[in-house]
């Protein structure tokens, strides 16, 4: 039988709505949810998930927990205040920022990803393990100013944090560790291993790097790598690289391990979205890369614990580089955006 | 003619004495576990501490105290034979502080029967649970709870020991308009990277060939003095007046050199 061909539009339009929304029913069911994304090209993850594995209603709790301003003293600052996602959870445009009272810091705020991978945390290494990073910025005078037991007693008030606590730990209990392994089950799931660079090195689709860009990654090996090592791009130890001469204003390392080598000595940071977290160094001194690069290559300050990789066989400071050389690695250094990161719904508040 | 006699009756009884010691000697039950208690008295100099009272220190500053806390861990039990019981890492963890003086009296659970002739324990957290994750930081070792201000948030890790006071020596304070002193000891010696280690062994042996007995039906009570004042002498004199408040800094090596032997063992009750 054939269809009149007055209805034929409407037939060809009823087929393609039942196609559309079979097609809409097929995406519908909500995806899986899986844990961290453990990419090819990383190590061995520091944190051990089997300690606290990562479940969709406890990464939910975590999240809530990391934007909720209840973990302040005035419940005006939450985490997110400081780590804003689109800028890989730093804090845009802030040398140092502000917290409760208006307070300023005094360390640049560090960007939260690939912190499953980290031995140590905040530009000093002061605190060793993921679960209790929370804490410094709770306690912090400047920062929340609040103390965790008080939040706790908050969140045992809340009219919706008692049922979360269950659907992620099992029952309504609030207590200081299911807090923790909550946020940390969040700020595991922030890996940042998407960028160009990452699909170039592991022969992906779109991974393709311009002339200037490859030339850049090898002017990298040669120069930076020694210190942003591996492709987590910090080995993670603490350098002194020659911002200043002296260390009145903020000592560093040494001021939690009371070791006079670690005077003046910061974590080396990754640079892993690093075109998206300016300004740089631990005090957020630079506000572009042409600066930082400049440092390295003419702007190095002598003192005792400057790091030996930034004294040259002649006696000069820093790190060789042309204007040339300077253009090339900070091209290199966009690859390793990771825009779908930056704009992880999952993530953002 | 009785007094003879009676001679003879006590020294039989006395034999017997013996003669039934021996025996139970010989059948003693070294089988089973029970309890071991160990309490910390403290001191301060050949004095019971009390809190407000003027005590001197080695360099004649006058000190009272408010405050005086303590972590001792890792126990290690030792035997005759020179066998080590080391005490299970989910129960060996104790904050004595003075002020609860039921912090003070530890109990170690289901330690083997034995002849034990020395204990041995850190004064502070090991570096492994300085490092471990929240779900082993429970009780006294939780920064919220059990640990409160025994904590460094910004150096995440334990104060070892705190002792806080006042003293006329000491300059004043503005933030509390106070003469006050404050001395927060800690450093575990760092995991990935390094860190002063200001974590100490003690050893505290029996005297004279003692032992302290654990049986199945009892077990020992130890009894252990540990003198404040020891924090501020040998090897190294600790002024008041020039270093009030010691925290994280190297200068607190000084202080954890002189408590490391603040522990002394007063005596042992065998059941």
């Amino acid at each position: 039988m054939t269809i009149p061909s007055i209805f034929r539009p409407t037939a060809a339009l009823l087929a393609a709505l039942v196609f559309m929304i079979t097609g809409c029913r097929k995406d519908d069911p909500k995806p899986i949810f899986e844990g961290p994304f453990l990419p090819a090209n990383f190590p061995k993850p520091a944190y051990d998930l089997s300690q606290n594995p990562v479940t969709e209603a406890g990464f939910a709790l975590g999240k809530k927990l990391f934007y909720d301003p209840i973990l302040s003293r005035d419940n005006t600052i939450s985490c997110g205040s400081c780590h804003i996602s689109y800028a890989a959870f730093t804090h845009p445009d802030h040398p140092v920022s502000h917290g409760i009272d208006d307070l300023l810091g005094r360390r640049n705020a560090l960007p939260i990803q690939n912190v499953l991978w980290r031995t140590s945390f905040f530009w000093d290494g002061g605190v060793p393990h993921l679960d209790f990073v929370p804490l410094n910025a709770i306690q912090s005078p400047v920062e929340m100013d609040e103390d965790p037991g008080r939040i706790l007693q908050k969140l045992r008030a809340h009219p919706q944090y008692p049922a979360l606590f269950k659907a992620a730990f099992g029952s309504e209990e609030i207590n200081t560790a299911r807090f923790l392994q909550a946020l940390s089950q969040f700020m595991v799931m922030l890996v940042s291993a998407n960028s160009r660079y990452d699909r170039y090195v592991r022969n992906e689709p779109g991974g393709v790097l311009t002339a200037d860009e490859l030339e850049g990654l090898n002017l990298f090996r040669q120069k930076c790598a020694s210190c942003h090592a591996t492709d987590l791009f910090t080995d993670q130890s603490f350098r002194n690289n020659g911002l200043d001469k002296s260390f009145y204003f903020d000592q560093g390392r040494f001021e939690v391990s009371a070791l006079p080598q670690d005077e003046g000595k910061f974590a080396v940071p990754s640079l892993r979205n690093v075109a998206s977290t300016s300004p740089y160094m631990h005090d957020g001194r630079f506000k572009r890369l042409e600066q930082v690069l400049d440092h390295y290559a003419s702007g190095v300050q002598e003192s005792p614990t400057l790091d030996p990789l930034l004294r040259q066989p002649d006696g000069k400071l820093g790190i060789p580089l042309t204007a040339d050389e300077k253009r090339k690695i900070i091209a290199f250094l966009g690859t390793l955006t990771d825009e779908g990161f930056l704009r992880d719904k999952r993530f953002a508040e | 003619m009785k007094k003879y006699l009676f001679g003879i009756f006590i020294s039989a009884l006395l034999v017997a004495g013996l003669a039934s010691c021996k025996k139970d000697k010989g059948e003693e039950d070294l089988t089973g576990f029970n309890d071991v208690e160990i309490e910390f008295e403290n001191r301060a100099g050949n004095k019971p501490l009390v809190f407000g009272v003027e005590y001197e220190n080695a360099l004649g500053e006058v000190m009272k105290f408010s405050t005086f806390n303590y972590y001792v861990s890792n126990f290690v039990l030792i035997k005759n034979d020179g066998s080590e019981f080391i005490v299970p890492k989910d129960s060996c963890y104790f904050l004595c502080k003075h002020e609860d003086p039921k912090t003070r009296k530890v109990k170690i659970r289901n330690v083997p029967a034995g002849d034990y002739k020395a204990i041995r324990f850190i004064i502070g957290v090991d570096s492994l649970k300085s490092v471990s994750p929240a779900s082993e930081r429970l009780g006294v070792l939780d920064p919220a709870d059990g640990a409160k201000g025994m904590y460094w948030n910004w150096n995440a890790g334990y104060i070892f020991v705190k002792a806080e006071g006042t003293s006329p020596q000491a300059p004043v304070d503005p933030g509390v308009n106070d003469r006050i002193f404050q001395y927060h000891i800690g450093l575990f010696g760092g995991y990935s990277s390094p860190t002063l280690n200001n974590i100490k062994t003690v050893t505290l042996e029996l005297h004279h060939g003692e032992v302290a007995k654990v049986r199945r039906n009892g077990g020992p009570h130890f009894h252990i003095y540990v003198d404040i004042l020891e924090m501020f002498t040998r090897p190294n004199n600790i002024s008041v007046a020039a270093n009030p408040k010691v925290h994280a800094g190297p200068f607190s090596k000084n202080l954890a050199d002189n408590y490391a032997d603040m522990f002394i063992l007063d005596h042992v009750h065998n059941p």
